[in-house]
């Protein structure tokens, strides 16, 4: 029972069996997990590399111009982004207790946890939506900008845009994942290669968060 | 009639467990997918080729004999991106991987069989987006895509193709992920990692760059596409950005793709190699670290791509030196190649004729690599015809032959029937005859100062020119003698047993055509791989 509830599912507890008899010694082979979290491993590699190309052309092109605008204003740009933050944060919280209580197969309860986490995910898109609302009142449009070089728009609406797609990914995905493993057709790997997904959307925020908006705050 | 009647169980296959083309089209049996890839790169190859006749028909004449310059660019383009995009990068790990990783593994299918049906569907769905490109009027702007040309100037197709390009990077993802899922779990007791066949080390390479570089071709066309619609300005000087960074971010990804082109190639060699040779490879480990570093180091050396761009003196150097640091592991292969057949008893039947050409091939391609790596010569060289003939040499007689040789080696094993090994044997010299007639005097005319891309070329280049497109039809002549044979012994072919060449290997401890399932039982792994000893030295 303890092992069972140390690696989730009954096939980890064989696998850790094995693990304990290899080069590993008892530290749980890395190899040891299954098919799809590797995949969701191996396709978060391949997305965070989508991110970095486009952070990169973002840098690059920032650093390259002369008159990279500073737009956005303590209030209520910074405040507003900075509440953002802390709402996908939290919801990476509730999806690590929605992934615990899925390995305990408290599956109602992981259903809850998953719907906080989406609700998270949602007000997220819709602040965000308001902050796009905002600007685009302001004249920013994906090929224009009021301010300095139009690149500011076309970068800001890429970056963002591109990442809000994967948060709204992310809620269709959790909200499958979420149904299903109520009704008892997903395990509670899936839960977490769901929640592997989901913290990787927020880490991705923790780079753009810094790098287009506390990087482009207009001092006054 | 729908539903078959219940067979008997020795002749039930893979081809004839089911029947229908629903059967086919919702199949996420992998062998199943295998041949559904191999009828649709045959496809975009025989439409790229097309392109390709074209061309060397134009270029006849000084003047051209045939083509609108206009039409001419539209050719090149054409060609470059459907013979990449849609034949090269998916020939060997779609239809030879997805055929053969889990058969090598010893695995009932690969990791995640739907995704696998599903990543086939993507490619042909960015196919037929090429597709409508091409019969939409074309586009002029080659394979690279270059901006401005593309963003600004080339004509309203580019959107079509460049998404077509975009949704099939997809498609080589999720191969390359199913891949590396199952490598890492699905192997065979007692099947370690340093027993594993050499073609999967190399499909597992290729499947690392494929995850990794793909991505940045995606989103690069996707800011192509984007520039082109809504004038985002990343790539546009006139909006402040820059298009030297879409360079950059192009031969970064298309640098490392040509790799996914040849080390699938050189994981076949190096199956064909022993296998004809009746001898353990030379140096396994170093053939397996070799693909491994091969996939490591090409991603360190896009900028030579960018000599005459305008780059930083020193980051020319560092590139140039990096570019020479990938002949190492290269040249690492073909020397334990070569001496795999020192001592072993050699037999030049159909596939290993193709692997010795590509041996050939490839160190040519090699080997003139590096005078594009130098700087100096570099800018003599750049965008010359010395570049299309060496980039032909490793995507042609290397990536190419290595395809076909595998083909060969594995089609008794696909259909279970024999193809008439004389006559492969002549396609195989008459591919090679053809291919150098073609691309050999391409190095001449790019060392004396032919530009590549050009409709048109002075006339002291005529003599050159008329070999090349005589060595291109006689090219076309030796790919089309196989797509007849292969044909034909689907019907008429002569039964080929489970293992018609002795070779070892699980895929072959099955019966051909595999049952649907491939191994009745988990096989358990207990020798080396390539266990070739003296028992099946005097058999042979």
């Amino acid at each position: 029972m303890a092992t069972h509830e140390l690696t989730g599912t009954p096939g980890a507890a064989l696998d850790a069996a094995v693990a304990r008899e290899s080069a590993w010694s008892g530290g749980g082979s890395p190899y040891a997990i299954g098919s799809k979290k590797l995949g969701m491993w191996l396709f978060i590699i391949s997305d965070a590399i989508t991110f970095s190309a486009l952070l990169i052309a973002y840098s690059y092109v920032r650093v390259a111009s002369n008159d990279w605008p500073m737009p956005f204003h303590f209030w209520p740009s910074i405040i507003k982004t900075t509440v953002m933050t802390f709402v996908l944060l939290t919801s990476s919280v509730t999806m690590v207790m929605a992934v615990h209580a899925g390995k305990l197969e408290r599956r109602a309860t992981a259903a809850k946890w998953i719907a906080a986490t989406m609700l998270g995910g949602l007000t997220f898109i819709v602040l965000h939506a308001l902050e796009w609302r905002d600007l685009i009142h302001e004249g920013v449009r994906l090929f224009q900008s009021p301010w300095g070089t139009p690149l500011f728009g076309a970068a800001f609406f890429t970056l963002t845009g591109l990442h809000m797609t994967h948060v709204a990914i992310g809620v269709v995905y959790l909200g499958t994942v979420a149904t299903l493993f109520a009704r008892g057709r997903l395990s509670s790997e899936d839960v977490e290669v769901s929640g592997l997904y989901w913290h990787f959307v927020d880490l991705v925020w923790m780079f753009i968060f810094p790098l287009v908006y506390l990087l482009s705050v207009r001092m006054s | 009639m729908s539903t078959t009647a219940v067979a008997p169980t020795t002749g039930v296959n893979y081809l004839n467990a089911q029947y229908g083309i629903r059967s086919w089209l919702l199949t996420t049996d992998h062998k199943r997918i295998a041949l559904l890839y191999l009828g649709s790169v045959t496809f975009f190859f025989l439409i790229g080729g097309a392109a390709a006749v074209l061309m060397r028909l134009h270029l006849i004449e000084p003047q051209g004999a045939l083509l609108e310059p206009a039409t001419y660019n539209k050719m090149f383009s054409m060609h470059g991106i459907i013979m990449v995009f849609f034949f090269l990068i998916p020939s060997i790990p779609a239809v030879m991987g997805n055929f053969l990783v889990p058969m090598m593994v010893g695995a009932r299918d690969l990791a995640f069989p739907r995704l696998n049906l599903l990543s086939w569907y993507v490619y042909i769905v960015g196919g037929l987006f090429t597709l409508y490109a091409v019969v939409a009027g074309g586009v002029d702007t080659g394979w690279t895509f270059y901006t401005p040309l593309s963003t600004t100037y080339a004509n309203g197709n580019v959107m079509a193709a460049a998404l077509g390009v975009f949704i099939t990077g997809f498609s080589s993802i999720l191969t390359g992920l199913n891949f590396v899922v199952t490598i890492h779990k699905m192997r065979a007791p007692g099947l370690t990692w340093f027993r594993l066949p050499l073609f999967l080390w190399a499909i597992y390479a290729t499947s690392i760059i494929m995850i990794l570089g793909t991505p940045v071709l995606a989103i690069t066309l996707l800011l192509v596409a984007l520039e082109r619609t809504f004038h985002v300005g990343i790539f546009d000087p006139a909006l402040g950005g820059d298009p030297i960074l879409f360079q950059h971010l192009f031969w970064f990804y298309s640098h490392p793709a040509v790799y996914i082109m040849i080390l699938p190639s050189m994981g076949v060699v190096s199956e064909l190699v022993t296998c004809f040779s009746r001898k353990r490879i030379f140096g396994y480990s170093f053939v397996a670290f070799s693909s491994v570093a091969i996939a490591v180091i090409s991603f360190l050396v896009w900028g030579h791509h960018m000599f005459v761009s305008g780059q930083s003196v020193y980051a020319g150097l560092v590139f140039s030196a990096l570019s020479f640091a990938v002949a190492i592991p290269s040249a690492i292969k073909v020397f334990n190649w070569t001496a795999t057949l020192y001592k072993g008893s050699v037999s030049y039947q159909a596939p290993m004729l193709y692997a010795l050409g590509f041996i050939g091939l490839f160190t040519m391609g090699g080997l003139t690599g590096l005078f594009l790596a130098s700087l100096a010569t570099d800018i003599h060289l750049h965008d010359t015809y010395f570049v299309i003939a060496h980039f032909h040499y490793i995507m042609v007689g290397g990536a190419l032959m290595g395809y076909l040789g595998g083909l060969h080696f594995w089609w008794p094993k696909m259909t279970g029937r024999l193809y008439p090994d004389g006559w492969a044997r002549f396609s195989a010299l008459v591919i090679f005859i053809g291919f150098n007639l073609t691309f050999f005097p391409q190095y001449i005319l790019g060392y004396l100062g032919m530009p590549r891309r050009y409709a048109v070329y002075p006339e002291e280049f005529q003599v050159l020119n008329v070999m090349s497109s005589a060595g291109a039809s006689i090219l076309a002549v030796g790919y089309l003698i196989p797509l007849v044979y292969f044909i034909w012994s689907i019907r008429y072919g002569p039964p080929a047993g489970p293992n018609p060449w002795g070779a070892k290997g699980l895929e072959w401890e099955t019966p051909s055509p595999p049952p649907t399932e491939n191994f009745e039982e988990v096989p358990v792994v207990e020798e080396e791989a390539y266990a070739y000893g003296e028992k099946e030295a005097h058999v042979v």
